[in-house]
C-alpha cells in the first residue's frame, strides 16, 4: 500500500506505524511522569506513616469543597478529551475544536479555583515558613510542604497540558488533522489523562484520609 | 483504521467517574479506622483504571504499548513495596536489648581518642 500522505515522516513505513511509534513514545514519557510524581507519594506515604497524628491535622486543614470541585472539574475535562480524540479519530475536525476548548476552559477554571484555594490557604497561614501556623500541631507543617510540592508541581502540569492543547486546538481548526493522521490529538491527550490521574490520587490523599476524625 | 469506544462509552465512563467521586467523598465522612485508606486508595485505582482504559483507549493499543503503559505503575509498585516493608517493619523487629548489648561493648575495642566522643 503506497502511503502519500503528507505527514508521514520518511522512517516509517506507513501512518499506522508511525501512530504506533509515537503511542510508544508518549506512553514511554508518562512512565518517567510516574516516576517523577512517584517519589513525591513514596515521600508522602512514609512520612504519613511516621507522624499520622501532624497528617490528619494538616489534612483537616484543607478545604475539601474546592478539593472536590475541582477533582468533578477534571474529571469532565478527560470526558470532554476523550471526545476530542474521539472525534479527530473520525475526521470531524469541528467538533474536535470545540472539544479541545471545552477542555481548555475546564482546565483554565481548575486553576481559577485552586488559585481561589491557594488564597485561602495563604491567608489561613498554611504555607511552610515562618508564618506558618496551626495551633497545637507545629508538625502539621510537614503535611502542607507535601501539599504545596504535590498541587504545586501538579498545576505546573496543567498550565503546560493548556499550552499544548492551545497548539492543538490551533492546528485542528487548521484542518491539519484527518482519520488517518491525527497522532498529536491522540498523544496530547494522553498527557491531559495523565494530568487527571495524578489528581485522581492526589484528591484523596490530600483531602480526604483523615476527613472523619 | 480505530476501534474505538462509542460516544456513549465516554459518557458512561464520565458518569461512573463521578459516582465514584461522590462514593469516595461521603465514605470518608464516616470513621471506618483503617478501612478509609484502603476506601479510598481502591476508588482511586478504579478510578485510573476506568481513565487508562476507555479514556487513554489503552484497551485498544497493542500489547507493546500496553507493556510500556504498565511498566511506569509496576516499578513504582515496587519502589513502594520495598520501601514500606522497611518502614512498617522497624517496629516489629526490636533492636537486641539487655544482655547482649553489653557484651557486644566489651568485645569492641574503641580506640581511646575516640571514647567518649559523641556521647
Amino acid at each position: 500500500m503506497a502511503e502519500t500522505h503528507s505527514a508521514l515522516a520518511e522512517q516509517f513505513e506507513n501512518l499506522e506505524q508511525q501512530r504506533e511509534a509515537s503511542l510508544l513514545g508518549m506512553w514511554t514519557f508518562l512512565a518517567t511522569e510516574v516516576m517523577f510524581f512517584g517519589g513525591l507519594f513514596m515521600g508522602y506515604i512514609v512520612y504519613r506513616h511516621a507522624y499520622p497524628e501532624a497528617f490528619a491535622v494538616g489534612s483537616k486543614h484543607t478545604d475539601v469543597l474546592f478539593g472536590t470541585l475541582n477533582t468533578a472539574i477534571l474529571l469532565t475535562s478527560s470526558f470532554t478529551m476523550a471526545l476530542a480524540v474521539h472525534a479527530a479519530q473520525e475526521g470531524r475536525p469541528r467538533s474536535t475544536v470545540r472539544s479541545l476548548v471545552l477542555t481548555i476552559g475546564l482546565a483554565i477554571a481548575f486553576l481559577v479555583v485552586k488559585g481561589f484555594e491557594y488564597h485561602e490557604d495563604y491567608v489561613e497561614h498554611l504555607i511552610p515558613g515562618p508564618s506558618f501556623s496551626v495551633p497545637g500541631q507545629p508538625k502539621a507543617e510537614l503535611f502542607f510542604y507535601f501539599y504545596w510540592a504535590m498541587t504545586g508541581l501538579h498545576a505546573l502540569h496543567v498550565l503546560i497540558g493548556i499550552g499544548a492543547l492551545s497548539v492543538i486546538a490551533m492546528l485542528a481548526s487548521r484542518r491539519r488533522f484527518s482519520a488517518e493522521y491525527h497522532n498529536p490529538v491522540e498523544i496530547t491527550g494522553l498527557y491531559w489523562h495523565f494530568v487527571d490521574l495524578v489528581w485522581i490520587f492526589l484528591y484523596p490523599l490530600l483531602y480526604l484520609i483523615d476527613r472523619h476524625t | 483504521m480505530n476501534r474505538t469506544n462509542s460516544t456513549s462509552t465516554y459518557f458512561t465512563v464520565w458518569a461512573a467517574l463521578m459516582v465514584l467521586l461522590f462514593a469516595t467523598w461521603g465514605v470518608a465522612q464516616f470513621d471506618l479506622g483503617i478501612l478509609n485508606p484502603i476506601a479510598a486508595v481502591t476508588i482511586a485505582v478504579i478510578k485510573m483504571l476506568l481513565v487508562i482504559l476507555f479514556f487513554m483507549q489503552v484497551r485498544h493499543h497493542s500489547r507493546l504499548t500496553k507493556l510500556f503503559a504498565g511498566a511506569g505503575f509496576v516499578w513504582l509498585l515496587i519502589m513502594i513495596t520495598l520501601t514500606m516493608t522497611d518502614y512498617l517493619s522497624r517496629k516489629v523487629v526490636k533492636p537486641y536489648e539487655g544482655e547482649i548489648l553489653p557484651q557486644i561493648e566489651k568485645q569492641t575495642t574503641v580506640p581511646t581518642q575516640l571514647q567518649g566522643a559523641g556521647r
